[in-house]
């Protein structure tokens, strides 16, 4: 029965060894708020961290997890993370809200690593999250807003 | 007309779920034309609107459409609030069960403010009204003497009382009539008009959320189901013990396929029911299923497509509108050009799949469902269960998108049937391929136009033929065809001044589930019409902006019935919603003046534009591309948009830069083709979908300020956006693209 570092809790889950990640939080855990996009790890809806880094949460086994820090969107709680949500909510960037749990945790792992990310560095990091609602210029002004605050 | 009835608290908790005290109003309005809804329903009057005051001050208004990205659950309750003087921080917007008491809930067609924004005016002033009346009972004052202002009666002495304090008494009023209800003038609206955050904003920063696939039950179960691949296909042979053999395995479900047509039945399937989500999918992996072929199995739509193209271009089809004398005008011509245009078959891939959790218990079923249309699903429940309608409670969760797939309810009669066999709750998530492989898809569409010009470039004849399988098909197999109401969707309402014109509508049998996509039959016709009228402006040597001006001519109220079209604009009467020439001009002259339109550019980089009336909105888009080799970039996008009365401007403004988006990303990219009767794509690497590396750095949308009546907003923004892109590769290169999408073309 692997164990999982989730946000900061340890949990006991009876689940294969195959399981994705996505799964183990959703189905067995109640964090539903990590989504089911795809599957493939092509959409970006199930984006965690582990170990800092976000990763698609469809594809990754539990195998693969046990002695990791996972950190999902009920989770986050650091500054830069406030920073984003905060710019979320100010630019008004969410419409149906699907991905953007996803995006959130794109955007701030992208911020923990570079503090001041140019347009095409936002592209580069944000282009693994799909938005069908098409967000996406207000998600590019979000990231520039929440640095703007975190360099202040 | 409408009345007003006190609705019973006991009525109030059957339409919500939500148990409310004090003042409760309903409104029935008069049902809007049906002739844009497939689910014609009775008409009569219905109950729609909701209010509830507590005697604590907390107003509850009730959302009755559903949420999948436009902001609605914001929008409408904050009307009711500001014709109410509610203080928005003091309500709470519940959403509304599934039920025919409401009128329509069936949330598309860009149909939200514009059908119901009198309504909730009226709701609103009702309880305005009511709380002015308590007051002035309680003051022993003339009722004029007293105004609500901001969840409070003021006498004009000075004296005031709290909503919440007037709540019992206003309750124990007798209703007002709603004709004779004083609205507030514009100038003192406090909500409409205005950025109203969404309701939703800060859970779904947090993840703190409920969608369709998030609904959960003790005791519930977990199911995957392999369809058959093809329309109509039965299953032939399976491998259920090896399904069974994986651990999680529960159960393997036969669901049988309907007789007749697709309509909102489920599709034959075999359900794999599992403790979790992961073994239901591997256990249905081991299925092996064999599918029995179909009429529709050898469906090839490359080839299809070509059988279109040659019967639009071979000959005429059925007239549906007429004037003057095409013919004549093309023998007379000093110029003419022809032209086909083809588009594919598109999916709708909101970021949510269909997921649908259902309860069947003792006669009864529970849904709880990412649904545009709940009355839809309760109907079809209760069908496949043959149980009443009653019997069958819907809720609506928030969508993760719809765009009209999630209209459609065979989702949730697939869980109502499995959790009706199980015994257990049943939580159904499709996967991405179930989604893209068994859509209702978009229309693909062979088009075909010839337009004649005279030795000064005026076009003087408009022919235009299509062939596309109509959504009719997918609820009667009889329906081969496109009639007026789905030509009235830019094809056959065109603007034009020429004084010869005709349209013209070919045999197009379905072969797969058509359904309704965002803007539906105005994605392929504004690509067709708005790509040759510039094919027409550039062989006239014109600059297209203007020869779009000269194109439409006059300001005047199209009418269409001496041409013998039956325009059915979007279900609304003409009287109400005229189409005026004069807004379609407007919005092209400000797109105009908000670009540097007419510079000039490098090599191999223009600007392209388009302008369509869809959902009784004004629209006009122009993007810039740059054509660098094999490889496209849309670098900028502009849209005006005249929807009349806006209530909350940032949404709009929203729905315009998605709905550009939307179109951006079906034109570079949106293709699904068919071989021996099954979808070739499967999920987001073989469809794939706009992502922010293909998004313009600089998008602006303009809305029109105006004082008509409220048009569609979630839609419009979508149709001139394929054509402005593909007029600007013809502006950046001299190639027209005449089929989508453009990523046949290049790389995008």
């Amino acid at each position: 029965m692997p164990e999982l570092k989730i946000n900061g809790e340890v949990h006991a889950v009876d689940v294969d060894a195959d399981t994705p990640l996505l799964w183990i939080l959703r189905d067995e855990l109640g964090l539903t708020g990590t989504k089911y996009g795809c599957g493939i790890a092509q959409c970006g809806a199930c984006t965690v961290h582990l170990d800092g880094q976000a990763i698609r949460s469809c594809s990754m086994p539990a195998q693969a997890l046990e002695n990791r820090d996972i950190l999902t969107i009920e989770g986050l709680d650091s500054r830069v993370a406030r920073a984003v949500q905060e710019a979320w909510i100010r630019l008004d960037v969410v419409q149906c809200g699907y991905c953007q749990s996803g995006q959130i945790m794109s955007a701030v792992a992208l911020l923990e690593s570079n503090p001041a990310p140019s347009d095409d560095e936002i592209d580069s990091a944000m282009s693994g999250n799909i938005c069908r609602c098409a967000t996406y210029q207000r998600i590019r002004a979000a990231i520039h807003a929440a640095a703007d605050t975190l360099a202040a | 007309m409408s009345t007003l009835s006190k609705l019973s608290r006991r009525r109030f908790l059957e339409l919500t779920g939500v148990s409310a005290t004090g003042l409760l109003l309903g409104a029935a309005v008069s049902p809007a034309s049906r002739a844009m809804d497939v689910l014609a329903t009775a008409t009569g009057e219905r109950l729609n609107l909701f209010v509830s005051l507590r005697a604590d001050g907390a107003v509850e208004i009730v959302a009755h459409r559903s949420e999948m990205g436009t902001g609605i659950r914001t929008s409408l309750p904050q009307v009711v609030a500001d014709e109410m003087e509610a203080d928005w921080s003091r309500v709470r917007v519940i959403q509304a069960l599934g039920d025919a008491a409401y009128g329509s809930q069936n949330t598309d067609g860009s149909r939200s403010v514009r059908n119901f924004y009198a309504t909730m005016r009226q709701m609103g002033a009702a309880a305005r009204r009511m709380l002015e009346q308590a007051a002035a009972d309680t003051w022993r004052a003339p009722l004029a003497e007293c105004r609500a202002r901001n969840h409070e009666v003021h006498h004009a002495d000075g004296r005031r009382l709290g909503f919440g304090e007037l709540a019992a008494r206003a309750a124990a009023l007798p209703l007002p009539g709603l004709d004779d209800l004083p609205l507030k003038g514009r100038e003192d609206f406090r909500y409409i008009g205005r950025n109203v955050p969404i309701v939703d904003l800060h859970d779904m920063t947090t993840g703190n959320t409920t969608y369709g696939i998030d609904v959960a039950l003790p005791d519930m179960v977990y199911a995957s189901i392999e369809r058959t691949p093809h329309l109509g296909g039965r299953i032939a042979a399976y491998d259920a013990a090896a399904a069974r053999k994986v651990a999680g395995v529960l159960d393997v479900v036969e669901l049988q396929g309907p007789e007749g047509p697709p309509a909102f039945n489920n599709v034959e399937g075999l359900a794999v029911i599992a403790s979790n989500t992961w073994s239901a999918i591997k256990g249905r992996e081991a299925l092996a299923v064999q599918w029995r072929p179909s009429p529709h199995s050898d469906h090839d739509s490359a080839a299809y497509l070509d059988a279109l193209q040659a019967r639009v271009s071979g000959g005429p089809g059925r007239v549906a509108r007429e004037r003057g004398d095409v013919e004549r005008a093309l023998g007379d011509a000093d110029q003419v050009l022809e032209a086909s245009y083809r588009t594919p078959y598109l999916a709708h891939a909101p970021m949510e799949p269909p997921a649908t959790l259902a309860r069947v218990d003792g006669g009864r079923c529970e849904v709880w469902a990412c649904t545009q249309n709940p009355q839809a699903t309760q109907a079809a429940v209760a069908s496949a269960l043959g149980v009443d309608k009653a019997a069958v409670t819907v809720h609506v969760t928030l969508l993760g998108g719809g765009f009209g797939r999630k209209s459609k309810p065979d989702f949730s009669v697939e869980a109502a049937r499995l959790a009706a066999h199980v015994g257990r709750p049943v939580q159904l998530t499709w996967t991405r391929e179930d989604d893209v492989r068994h859509d209702y898809y978009h229309a693909c569409s062979a088009m075909y136009f010839r337009g004649a010009l005279d030795g000064d470039g005026r076009a003087t004849a408009w022919l235009a033929r299509q062939a596309t399988p109509a959504i009719g098909a997918t609820f009667d197999p009889a329906v081969t065809r496109l009639e007026d109401g789905w030509l009235s969707q830019t094809f056959g309402s065109v603007p034009f001044a020429t004084p010869n014109l005709r349209i013209e509508s070919h045999e197009a049998p379905a072969h797969v589930r058509i359904g309704w996509l965002r803007s539906v039959y105005n994605i392929p016709f504004a690509f067709g019409v708005c790509s040759f009228v510039d094919e027409l402006a550039h062989a006239a040597g014109r600059d297209p902006a203007q020869y779009w001006q000269e194109m439409i001519g006059d300001d005047r109220h199209l009418d269409f019935a001496p041409e013998g079209f039956e325009f059915s604009n979007y279900g609304r009467a003409i009287a109400e919603y005229p189409y005026d020439t004069g807004r379609m001009k407007a919005v092209l002259r400000q797109l105009v003046a908000n670009i540097p339109w007419g510079e000039t550019l490098p090599e191999g980089q223009g600007w392209g534009l388009a302008v369509t009336r869809s959902f009784l909105s004004y629209v006009a888009v122009a993007s810039k591309v740059r054509v660098d080799g094999d490889t496209l970039v849309v670098e900028e996008l502009h849209g005006v948009i005249d929807a009349g009365t806006v209530v909350n401007p940032d949404r709009v403004h929203a729905q315009l830069e998605g709905g550009m988006v939307f179109g951006l990303s079906l034109a570079l990219n949106g293709e699904i083709t068919f071989a021996d009767g099954a979808a070739r794509q499967s999920n987001f690497h073989d469809y794939p979908v706009a992502r922010l590396n293909q998004v313009p750095r600089v998008i602006r949308t303009h809305i029109v300020d105006s004082e008509a009546l409220p048009a569609g907003v979630g839609e419009p923004g979508v149709p001139p956006t394929a054509p402005s892109i593909a007029n600007a590769v013809f502006a950046a290169t001299g190639q027209r693209i005449r089929e989508l999408p453009l990523a046949r073309h290049f790389d995008v």
